[in-house]
């Protein structure tokens, strides 16, 4: 069997960590600490998804570190964080590794490897407001309870679901989103 | 109303007994029984509870906040935004949004050049800025600060006496501690206090603090492993003989309400244990009726636990 010298060979970007910081700095104070890791493990020890899944949170920050950009991005592995937090309560550096892997998983979400089900969910929030909204039978529950049949949230407010959908488009967001959401459909196809 | 005029200012210090309710989604869109119970034991204990005019999804902070954080805090503050120029503080029955809202607002007392960035696309998307005056409270902390366990506990008409209550706090409530400063994240009290004082009996089971599994957008993408800590928690709680299942987080409240009956259908189970709202069980306590608090369209019925309660 001939090597696949692309598949074996690791490509590094050793300014990928530097980027994610960057990012990440701009939302929450003192996410650099990530670069202080000293891989122990306590992270993966308590971490509910680690005992079913392949996801390995210690994991993902060596592999940040030495810059394996790809594999860090493109994974199933990076969506099986349930954002628990049980890590970042107990990490002995006081990283704050939940919040690193949302950051981590906005450069992925930007750089096109957005799951198909998440892109979904957007399109739900782009067209209601809401990630989960208003059926029929919990219409008709809302007023047997005596309840307004749509809550006053959006869904009674048009004006306001204008205004979530121009801060989404202000901010890039949709563009970024719409590039993908139509791949996804044509691979539908 | 002008933005930042002392006529908000004044409104806010009025309105110290009276909340403003971020409903979010899954409440109103799938346990209005939630929303109504939640209104109306406020109203019995002396706190009003009002609309909070053209809220949307918080939005969620371990699904958009791993899309774009940036665009996930703007959406948040218009949130607080709306509550800002209604003049009134927030509260919540769920998780998901007390994280999104009490962290945005946390985050952008922290670090001023953010909260520039958010209300400059919040002054084009909506023609307002967000001055940062609400405060963001869980239900929980009105129920423990505003009105406190002891007059909960005077107000008991029918004490849930003789019920093993499974309480899961989820996630969100307690963690980050640093943000949420609700006390240790490893042995948390308040709600054992709260089942305590309307006359139920918190069981500790095996793992109590793990994650109910939905979070951070695993729900949607990968389904069975989310059922997979589900599984493992109401396996726990059974083994501790618990006849209910209690939690502050309409999201978890969902996802064990639901989830059961998935894993039922996927896995061949036979979990049934009753997951009744925490407000809603203060309901019962308070003589409210099964009916009106909407129990009875739970998807993993409840009838073992209203036996158990004889009614
Ligand atoms: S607990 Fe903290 S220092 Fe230890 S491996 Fe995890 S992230 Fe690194
Ligand atoms: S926050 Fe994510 S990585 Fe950390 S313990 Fe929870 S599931 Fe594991």
């Amino acid at each position: 069997m001939v090597l696949d010298k692309e598949k074996v060979v690791r490509v590094r970007d050793t300014k990928f960590l530097d980027d994610v910081i960057e990012i990440g700095e701009k939302i929450f104070p003192e996410i650099d600490k990530v670069r202080t890791c000293i891989q122990c493990g306590t992270c993966v020890g308590g971490c509910p998804s680690g005992r079913r899944t392949a996801w390995r949170i210690k994991t993902l920050f060596q592999k940040a570190m030495i810059g394996l950009k790809e594999e860090v991005l493109d994974t199933d592995d990076l969506w099986c964080c349930t954002t628990c937090y049980t890590c970042q309560e107990r990490c002995p550096r006081g990283i704050s590794t939940t919040d690193t892997v949302r950051v981590i998983r906005n450069v992925a979400f930007r750089e096109g490897y957005a799951k198909k089900n998440h892109l979904f969910v957007c399109s739900l929030l782009f067209k209601f407001g809401h990630a989960v909204p208003i059926n029929e039978p919990v219409k008709e529950l809302r007023k047997k309870l005596g309840l307004s049949e749509l809550p006053p949230t959006v869904h009674s407010y048009p004006e306001g679901l204008k205004e979530v959908n121009a801060i989404c488009e202000k901010t890039g967001f949709k563009e970024i989103w719409e590039k993908q959401w139509k791949k996804a459909q044509e691979a539908q196809k | 109303m002008e933005k930042g005029t002392g006529g908000t200012k004044i409104m806010a210090v009025e309105s110290e007994k009276k909340y403003a309710y971020f409903l979010g989604c899954l409440t109103p869109n799938r346990y209005p029984g939630i929303e109504y119970t939640t209104i109306e034991v406020f109203r019995r204990l002396g706190v009003e509870i009002v609309e909070l005019k053209g809220a949307s999804c918080c939005p969620a902070p371990g699904v958009f906040g791993s899309f774009d954080l940036f665009t996930w805090a703007t959406i948040a503050t218009r949130n607080l935004l709306i509550a800002e120029r209604q003049g009134n503080n927030i509260t919540m029955t769920c998780n998901g949004c007390y994280g999104s809202l009490q962290e945005a607002n946390h985050l952008l007392h922290e670090k001023p050049e953010l909260k520039e960035r958010v209300n400059k696309i919040l002054k084009e998307a909506t023609g307002y800025e967000y001055q940062g005056t609400v405060e963001v409270k869980h239900t929980i902390e009105v129920l423990r600060d505003d009105i406190g366990f002891d007059k909960i506990r005077d107000a008991v008409v029918r004490p849930l006496t003789g019920i093993k209550v499974a309480i899961h706090y989820g996630c969100h409530f307690l963690k980050p501690s640093k943000v949420r400063k609700q006390g240790s994240s490893e042995r948390p009290r308040v709600l054992d206090d709260l089942m305590e004082a309307i006359g139920a009996e918190s069981v500790m089971y095996k793992d109590r603090n793990m994650c109910c599994g939905a979070g951070g957008g695993v729900r949607a993408q990968f389904k069975d492993v989310a059922l997979d800590f589900t599984a493992e928690k109401i396996q726990n709680m059974l083994d501790a003989s618990a006849d209910v299942l209690t939690t502050p987080c309409a999201f978890c409240h969902f996802q064990f309400d639901v989830g059961q009956q998935e894993l039922n259908k996927a896995r061949g189970t036979n979990f049934n244990l009753p997951v009744v709202f925490y407000t809603q069980l203060i309901g019962l306590a308070l003589g409210m009726s099964p009916l009106e608090m909407g129990l009875e369209t739970h998807q993993t019925p409840v009838q073992s636990f209203f036996d158990k309660l004889g009614l």
